[in-house]
């Protein structure tokens, strides 16, 4: 066989032609010129590639629009029923800088080195490089290249900013740094032909100075609105990973406390979540406590929820082989794969490169059928096999049962050859589906040929979401969420009041939350808008409370100030107060309960959650713990990490040693 | 003297904004990107359109080349993935004027017919699956199996296999031929 292929090898060169001189020259000439031109754009881009790192992170943003009618609440409980538009800002991945490798490990791709090995040896390589992505079009089209490469890391920035704007925009009246950018801007740059807005721009964040300590004489009420964004988190994250400590304006605290999944009790009343105030001593200060305020949004009955038929449509074209495309969504599928029902159906249909029905409907019992076609999924070549939309429908559709609910998950890098190519046609067509039963999600996977407005004209259409996933928790967080159903937004416009008592405590300071600070009379104004939450969502609150007569008072009483009015030998510290819309609806409902001064010690999430807090304002580098060192900090969060099923905890030691290192 | 320096050197020099270095570089490759561009075209103006490309669009690339891959391995890749895009360029494009299904009968037809015009063995390297063609295109480069892999993001076994599975078919169309 040998001498065979070398026979084929001889014969293959005299085979191939000389290249053609004259086409040789024009298209050499034609690349020198625009190497020229890209050295000359090149000066006032670089800002962004070298000091931009900021603008980098975001760039790793992730958007995530879902909009449900009235029959999406199907794998939620009936009563979840919604519009909703909701932006998920999660695991912030440069796929550009240096890292160092254990970067990489933070980042969760790695997290399966044992089985994906060769991945991650790979996956360190693709981040260095620049992924040989879609080359331009031949002739005047190729020009474009140059311009556009220098911009590919800027419009998901600049999109997923926009899209906080619009979703996030709790406070409107504020001058909030990352909701400034234009939205326009993701229109400019989709063009291709504008430069990257001044680096200034893409690196606004939504500072504001830190919450000042507050005499509960004077102003006894603090107003504010929920947030559940984690974003802070992952620009934390990236920094540190990257050996430099966050700048400080990057840092909110309660969206590094919210990144979290914490065990709060889980709502019994009316309600769709169920607030869980303590108070339980401050760590850093002997002589304040802290309220420490957990809400847990509603989780859908998910033990009740009726068997899935899921069917992967996935693109295995070969732009699929990079490590963070088609061998990251094998190691999410495994994962999601995991937390299916035995009842639970999967199949998988491919298109492009390999095609057709490559696992028939398979019982999630017999996972090790479903890993094996997992794993024999290869990328390579771009043959379309047949219309892979309509046949996973088909599939999904010979899965379909009474009581069942049928989901197609699209993955792909943006390659949307299924086979429907007029998108409205497209669009009809899965919309056609959702109303029989069937619902579609898309998953984006790898940058530079995602085709975005398509995959969320795809999902919302198709009554699903469209997620970009760029690591391995991300993908856990999403197709967990997507089984679990906790996507769906249970209420909208999630406003707090705390009104503390004077008699009972003299300072307080809201710890994080300032750009999400309301006017006092905002909180009773349905008008004015608030945060959203979604199901099984989290979020916690925690002010610092300094108790009369405790030494640690720092406002000394005024002479001529009225004394307090002793309210009530009640015991109570204050009294919590929140409203919230239910989805649709545009009146607010009141929850209220007084907050008891019994101190407690605290669970192990409601202290990991104050170690997080005290994270936060270590990396904001303010006087609020006095001399509360790193040391500390890491002991608290150490000790409170509990089960951690997933290291997020872990990890968030990890920076936090990192963050000692630095800070030194 | 430039000639004698390394093509890392060179690329290195060349990310850096060094004219001179790219125009070296491109002078010294071009060639190689057009064998393997044909290999994995099989047909010699599609090849040229190819080069075209990966060449105007080389400049944008290079300009984040670390070096953390030999530059010939990184080129390759380059070739590869552009002729991927290619092939799925083309394939949208059609569909979009017409329904896939007399796409696919005019492929095929356009294709018999060009490939009467050419060898054996370029017939038979067409009849490959293209993950197939890709793999033998790189080996019959002198490329290893090992960086062939490195190249297509697989394992070093998957090029492996491939190579046999291309053989046997080659082989298998040679002796229908014969036969």
């Amino acid at each position: 066989m040998a001498d065979d292929f070398d026979d084929l090898m001889a014969a293959f060169d005299a085979a191939t032609p000389e290249p053609d001189a004259v086409r040789k020259r024009k298209a050499i000439a034609l690349a020198e010129e625009i190497f020229a031109r890209h050295q000359g754009s090149r000066d006032g881009v670089r800002q962004t590639h070298q000091n931009g790192r900021m603008s980098r992170l975001l760039s790793g943003v992730s958007t995530m629009y879902m909009t449900l009618t009235s029959r999406a609440g199907l794998t939620a409980s009936t009563a979840l029923v919604a519009v909703g538009l909701i932006a998920i800002l999660p695991d912030f991945r440069t796929p550009q800088t240096d890292f160092a490798p254990d970067v990489t490990i933070l980042d969760g791709v790695a997290q399966n080195a044992d089985t994906e090995g060769q991945t991650m040896g790979r996956l360190e390589e693709r981040t260095a490089e620049p992924s040989p992505g879609p080359i331009g079009t031949t002739d005047g089209e190729s020009a474009d290249a140059s311009a556009l490469a220098p911009l590919l890391d800027a419009p998901v920035a600049a999109e997923s900013m926009a899209t906080s704007e619009s979703v996030l925009g709790g406070v409107q009246d504020r001058p909030l740094g990352i909701l400034q950018v234009s939205p326009r801007m993701r229109l400019d740059l989709q063009d291709d032909a504008v430069l990257v807005a001044p680096e200034s721009d893409t690196e606004a964040f939504a500072a504001a100075p830190e919450n000042t300590l507050k005499v509960v004489a004077e102003d006894p009420v603090s107003t504010f609105s929920i947030d559940v964004d984690t974003a802070s988190y992952g620009i934390v994250r990236s920094s540190l990973s990257v050996g430099r400590l966050p700048p400080r304006d990057a840092v909110r605290v309660e969206e590094i406390v919210n990144y979290f999944p914490y065990a709060y009790p889980t709502p019994q009343g009316p309600h769709p979540f169920q607030p869980t105030l303590s108070v339980v001593p401050t760590p850093w200060n002997d002589g304040t406590q802290l309220v420490h305020i957990g809400i847990q949004g509603e989780m859908p009955a998910v033990e009740d929820r009726p068997p899935l038929n899921l069917v992967f449509l996935i693109d295995t074209s070969g732009s699929m082989q990079d490590a963070n495309k088609l061998p990251l969504l094998k190691q999410s599928f495994r994962l999601m794969l995991s937390e299916l029902r035995p009842d639970d159906e999967v199949s998988i249909v491919t298109y492009a490169g390999s095609s057709g029905q490559v696992l028939e409907p398979t019982r999630a019992a017999e996972q090790s059928t479903i890993l094996d076609a997992l794993d024999r999924l290869e990328a390579g070549g771009s043959t379309a096999g047949e219309a892979g939309l309509s046949q996973a429908y088909r599939v999904a559709e010979s899965m379909a049962a009474e009581g069942e609910v049928s989901r197609v998950i699209l993955a792909t890098d943006g390659d949307f050859n299924v086979g429907l190519s007029d998108p409205e046609a497209l669009k009809d067509f899965i919309a056609e589906k959702r109303d029989s039963g069937t619902y579609l999600s898309v998953l984006g996977f790898g940058r530079g040929n995602l085709d975005d407005a398509t995959m969320q004209a795809l999902a919302q259409n198709g009554n699903g979401q469209a997620a970009y996933i760029d690591t391995l928790s991300e993908a856990r967080k999403v197709l967990v969420d997507q089984l679990t159903g906790a996507l769906f937004p249970i209420a909208n416009d999630v406003k707090i009041q705390v009104e503390f008592n004077p008699a009972v405590i003299a300072e307080y300071r809201l710890i994080g939350y300032e750009t999400r600070a309301l006017a006092r009379e905002d909180f009773n104004n349905d008008r004015v808008d608030a945060g959203d939450i979604g199901a099984g969502h989290r979020v916690t609150a925690i002010y610092e409370v300094t108790p009369v007569g405790s030494d640690a008072i720092r406002n000394g009483p005024l002479r001529y100030g009225d004394a307090p009015a002793l309210a009530s030998e009640t015991g109570e510290l204050g009294y919590f107060k929140l409203r919230y819309k239910a989805p649709g609806q545009s009146e607010s409902v009141l929850i209220e309960t007084p907050i008891a001064r019994a101190a407690t010690d605290g669970t192990e999430d409601v202290r990991f959650s104050i170690a997080m807090a005290g994270f936060g304002e270590l990396l904001r580098g303010g006087t609020a713990l006095g001399n509360w060192s790193w040391g500390e900090a890491i002991e608290l969060a150490t000790g409170a990490r509990g089960d951690d099923p997933f290291g997020y905890r872990a990890e968030a030691v990890t920076l936090m040693r990192l963050a000692e290192a630095l800070d030194r | 003297m430039r000639m004698k320096t390394s093509d890392d050197a060179l690329a290195r020099a060349a990310a850096a904004g060094d004219a001179e270095a790219f125009s070296s570089l491109l002078h010294r490759h071009y060639d190689r990107i057009f064998r393997l561009a044909f290999r994995v075209t099989g047909v010699a103006s599609d090849a040229e359109d190819l080069t075209q490309d990966i060449c105007a669009a080389l400049p944008a690339k290079l300009s984040a080349f670390r070096a953390e891959a030999q530059f010939t391995t990184w080129l390759y890749r380059i070739v590869m993935n552009a002729a991927h895009d290619r092939r799925r360029r083309h394939a949208s494009h059609a569909k979009a004027a017409k329904g896939w299904g007399e796409v696919e009968v005019a492929r095929r037809a356009e294709a018999t017919e060009a490939a009467e015009a050419l060898d054996w063995l370029t017939r038979a390297m067409r009849a490959l699956p293209n993950d197939l063609r890709d793999t033998v295109a790189l080996v019959l480069d002198d490329v290893t199996h090992a960086e062939a892999a490195e190249i297509l993001g697989l394992s070093e076994g998957t090029v492996s296999w491939r190579m046999s599975e291309a053989k046997k078919r080659l082989r298998a169309m040679k002796e229908a031929e014969h036969g």
